[in-house]
């Protein structure tokens, strides 16, 4: 939990730097950010161009003019794949926001509130809890028109259960704060505390929490869009490997239409979660120690017995 | 020195005891620093100081318990002339409970919330001893309750299921499961209300008379060490402040910390006494202050106190204070 | 001294209580899903009752019979003709003779409505695939359970050593990969390079001689799904498994333990281990949702008859009484699990219903 003595933003930075999980998850999260806005100068052909394809064009192996070889319809798989990048982080960015900010306010509603309203929002969250995410998710997505705007709205409003519970049990524990307490026996208002003490505390929490759950929707994304509910006018990399399994990849041989795009949601899902582990270690430093870790609580010049003078004697400083 | 007066050779006997935490890259914190120390059979010695005084870490090194970050960088501690800190892991863990037991601060804690507290306490049994017939370990489990005034039937319950007090009497029967030579008892009633503390501290005091037990007790309350301790050791900021019997500590203590923690505990026979407390904090151990560790807060500083640690004076033969005003009524330094 | 004895007698009813509880929530829970599921797909465009009554898969007299069957001549539900598009109807009809009780009622004798693509009641098809999915799931979790936690307490013990690190950095790439790609793989190389079979749960027109060829061709197929889910969920129970080890292992009652000369093998079996599976049970009950979605993804891959697989076909089929079934039979068996393992809970943990 974030406390004072954690030193503010640039603390939390500080720690964050010298966290190697971290900055690697930085590191990978920047560089597919920087892929998607470059897409088009990094891509070797433009994707929306019309191409004239002859037999020979499809599951073309990697060559000089396709690095990456050609698809099922023999388009060129690195443009694709870098084109993906964007469909992916848009989808991931997008439902995050929508997944957190529900969940950031029920569980600051619940927690901060608590009473009847924390039972029933609480309840509601348990019960959407329980219920599988996807199979719901497929089913709403297949019964409506499948677009990009859709399998968005779809993450977000189904994703926010985790969240919920993990800003409730953050909201409670920083209103026990005896700061909260002070500011509310001298007569502060609930908007007042809200804003002032409890958000604060609360947000970094919340921002650790939306890198987690982008990558969950990314996962999520891909899935819906392998077992082909995704947008047929966007190419995402779920698309890429719904299109390249079910049109004859696998007895093609073609690999290159099967790898990258499984490697780009890898890349990406991992960079958000080595982030996450990275900025909950900042914000929650704690020491990693226990009871049975190897005994080396004997060093070995222990045994130079203090020569029995005054002053070696003395429980001085040494 | 103090033991020099009884003849018989120490049961436990701690010297120059140093030990660090270290924490790489910063320099290693400087936990304790030369304690020497005497237990005898049947003795009764408190250990008083501040939270952060190195009391409890103390206590985990005689057992050699200490977190991975604790060095033991010098000393010896011998338990009837055998040296503890060459035994193998092995000789430690057999040697454990079974010689020297510890009553935990926060019996809460320190009880297994998802066992029962009779398995606990014959788990201690079955470990040292060679009992297999679980007829009579529960008879052992039974006796032990009974001994610290538990009802025997409450054995199959878990801690959750007792109260602070009994909580804290199960750690006590659970220490004197294998009748060790010495317990140690960790602030054996902090957490507690006044009416059980007292109660904890008279079956401590019934049960040593009953089985001849040393005891070391560590508390930062000067009443409880008056009502059980023979002798007090007082520690600040890691080393050795005074040490000496507990009359000498209530009626002639000689260091200003000691003097200090005296004005700060209320004395029942005087009811209208004003209680001072101590100004200032305990040292933090990554940052000494040159010199004196007391000085910060010593009310008697002369330039001295801030160019090197005072030895430990003898005031008399059984009296030992680390302060440069015990200089003067001593011989000279005491080893 | 003083016997302080409080009665604690009250015990055995507040587990009793803590019982009902959970099960009258499950109860409810399966309510809250039954009602979804039936506005669900009245207030989204594709409704399954009314889709039916015109898809040209379906003959004549099989219309007319969904008709009756879902009363789809009675308004939706008191106050509502339809809801997708909306149109408000008489609010004085009978409850009872709506198409949401009609709905119920239905459930309540087991109809779920007959597939459009096999013409077979929803219910038969799906009662076969449930024991496919719970063989794979089976498979998949007990060895992604035991491999995971055998892990997850070997990096607790050598916390912050090559084998912590190397545990943590498998457990985060099996955690980012998603299920499916990884079941593409898997197949991709398995099929290629083992010469094992490249989807379903048996070699089709094969008769067996005897029941253990029957098995081998099972297993054969079963090998690589259950692979595949035994990867993915690894990593995660390891992971937890790991941390709230670690957790335990700092409590003080371990270093009791330690003080009391137990050595480190006793002290992980009669201490940390317990109370390390609490946390362990609660994850793997919240974790059902993803349990499920990694079947409704692996069985797709694998071509596994299972209720995932059912989803999948259902999607790509437009066949929506058997996509409505598989989602209320999957949603179900979720809530049961998850009863289970709150069940386990209580009786894991002492502490549960008191106080």
């Amino acid at each position: 939990m974030m406390e004072q003595a954690t030193g503010g933003y640039r603390g939390v930075w500080r720690r964050l730097r010298r966290n190697p999980m971290g900055m690697i998850g930085l590191a990978m999260l920047v560089t597919a950010i920087g892929v998607a806005l470059l897409a088009p100068w990094l891509s070797p052909y433009d994707p929306n161009a019309i191409i004239r394809v002859t037999i020979l064009d499809i599951y073309q192996s990697p060559s000089p003019a396709h690095w990456l070889g050609t698809d099922d319809a023999g388009r060129d798989v690195l443009t694709n794949f870098l084109y993906g990048a964007r469909v992916s982080l848009t989808v991931g960015f997008f439902a995050s926001f929508i997944a957190v900010s529900i969940g950031g306010l029920l569980g600051l509603s619940a927690g901060f509130l608590g009473g009847r309203t924390e039972g029933v929002l609480m309840r509601f969250t348990d019960i959407m809890l329980v219920i599988p995410d996807l199979p719901l998710a497929v089913v709403i997505v297949a019964l409506t028109k499948p677009s990009l705007t859709n399998i968005i709205l779809v993450i977000g409003l189904l994703g926010w259960t985790g969240t919920a519970r993990l800003v409730r049990a953050q909201t409670m524990s920083v209103k026990q704060r005896k700061f909260v307490l002070r500011a509310r026996a001298v007569g502060a208002g609930n908007r007042y505390i809200m804003h002032r003490h409890i958000f604060p505390l609360v947000l970094p929490l919340m921002v650790v929490n939306t890198v987690l759950v982008i990558s969950l929707a990314i996962l999520n994304e891909s899935t819906l869009s392998f077992l082909g509910l995704g947008d047929p006018a966007t190419l995402s990399w779920g698309q890429m490997l719904n299109y390249a399994f079910t049109r004859g990849a696998m007895s093609a041989g073609a690999w290159w239409a099967l790898i990258p795009p499984g490697f780009g949601i890898v890349w990406v899902v991992l960079a958000c979660t080595l982030l996450g582990q990275g900025l909950e270690q900042a914000l929650n430093p704690r020491l990693l120690t226990h009871h049975l870790a190897a005994d080396r609580t004997l060093t070995s010049h222990r045994r130079l017995q203090p020569a029995p003078t005054s002053e070696g004697a003395t429980p001085g400083n040494r | 020195m103090p033991h020099a007066i009884l003849d018989r050779p120490p049961l436990l006997e701690v010297s120059h005891l140093d030990v660090d935490y270290v924490d790489p890259p910063h320099p290693p914190a400087a936990a304790l620093r030369g304690i020497t120390f005497t237990l005898q059979r049947g003795e009764a010695l408190g250990i008083v100081g501040e939270s952060g005084c190195g009391k409890s870490t103390l206590m985990l090194t005689l057992l050699r318990l200490l977190p991975a970050a604790g060095r033991i960088v010098a000393g010896s501690v011998r338990l009837d002339g055998v040296e503890l800190l060459d035994l193998d892991a092995r000789a430690m863990a057999a040697l454990r409970w079974k010689r020297i037991a510890m009553i935990f601060q926060g019996a809460m804690n320190a009880l297994n919330p998802v066992r029962t507290v009779g398995e606990q306490i014959a788990e201690a049994i079955r470990r040292h001893e060679d009992v297999t017939n679980r007829r009579a370990l529960d008879r052992r489990v039974s006796e032990l309750l009974d001994l610290v005034g538990i009802a025997a039937s409450r054995r199959e319950q878990y801690p959750f299921q007792y109260s602070g007090g009994m909580r804290q009497r199960a750690m006590i029967a659970m220490a004197l499961a294998c009748s060790p030579d010495i317990v140690i008892a960790d602030e054996p009633t902090t957490a507690l209300d006044v009416m059980i503390q007292a109660q904890i501290l008279q079956l401590l005091a019934d049960l040593r008379r009953q089985l001849q037990l040393s005891i070391l007790l560590v508390t930062h309350d000067l009443g409880i060490v008056a009502e059980l301790c023979d002798r007090v050791l007082v520690m600040y900021g890691g080393v050795m402040a005074e040490y000496a019997d507990a009359d000498t500590i209530y009626n002639g203590a000689a260091h200003p910390y000691t003097q200090a923690l005296l004005q700060a505990f209320p004395d029942p026979t005087q009811p209208a006494q004003k209680l001072a407390a101590i100004p200032g904090a305990p040292p933090r151990l990554t940052d000494l202050p040159p010199g004196c560790r007391f000085t910060p807060r010593c009310p008697h500083v002369f330039a001295r106190c801030h160019t090197a640690q005072p030895p430990l004076y003898a005031v008399t033969p059984a009296h030992q204070a680390s302060c440069f005003r015990a200089e003067t009524t001593s011989g000279g330094a005491h080893a | 001294m003083i016997l302080c004895i409080r009665v604690d007698e009250s015990q055995l009813v507040h587990r009793s209580v803590y019982l009902a509880n959970k099960i009258a929530w499950a109860a409810f829970t399966i309510l809250f899903v039954i009602v979804l599921n039936f506005f669900l797909f009245r207030i989204l465009p594709g409704d399954p009752a009314r889709a039916g009554v015109r898809d040209p898969r379906l003959t004549a007299e099989a219309q007319a019979a969904i008709r009756t069957r879902f009363g789809l001549d009675k308004p939706v539900i008191n106050c509502f003709t339809s809801l997708n598009p909306l149109e408000p109807g008489d609010c004085a009809v009978n409850p009872l003779d709506t198409q949401f009780f009609i709905y119920a009622g239905n459930l309540l004798r087991g109809e779920f409505g007959i597939s459009y693509h096999t013409n077979r009641p929803v219910v038969e098809v799906l009662g076969e695939r449930l024991w496919n999915t719970l063989l794979l799931i089976g498979a998949g979790q007990i060895l992604a359970i035991v491999l995971g936690m055998a892990l997850g307490i070997l990096a607790a013990w050598k916390a912050r050593t090559p084998v912590d690190y190397g545990a943590l950095g498998f457990s985060l790439l099996a955690w980012s990969l998603p299920t499916f790609w990884l079941g593409i793989i898997l197949l991709f190389w398995g099929s290629t390079y083992l010469g094992l079979p490249v989807g379903g749960k048996s070699t089709p027109g094969i008769n067996y001689a005897n029941t253990w060829e029957e098995l081998v061709d099972l297993a054969r197929h079963l090998f690589l799904p259950s692979l595949t889910y035994t990867i993915v969920f690894l990593g995660e129970y390891m992971l937890i498994m790991r941390s709230s080890l670690v957790d335990v292992l700092a409590e003080d009652y371990i270093l009791t333990a330690k003080a009391k000369g137990l050595n480190h093998f006793q002290i992980l079996k009669d201490h940390a281990l317990k109370n390390a599976m609490l946390p362990m049970v609660t994850i793997i009950a919240l974790n059902l949702g993803f349990t499920v979605a990694g079947a409704v993804q692996i069985e797709s891959v694998f071509s596994w008859p299972g209720l995932g697989g059912a989803i999948y076909e259902a999607v790509n089929r437009r066949d929506y009484p058997m996509l409505q079934g598989a989602f209320l039979l999957l949603a179900v068996s979720v809530i049961v699990a998850n009863l289970i393992a709150e069940l386990l809970y209580g009786y894991l943990d002492p502490r549960v219903g008191v106080e």
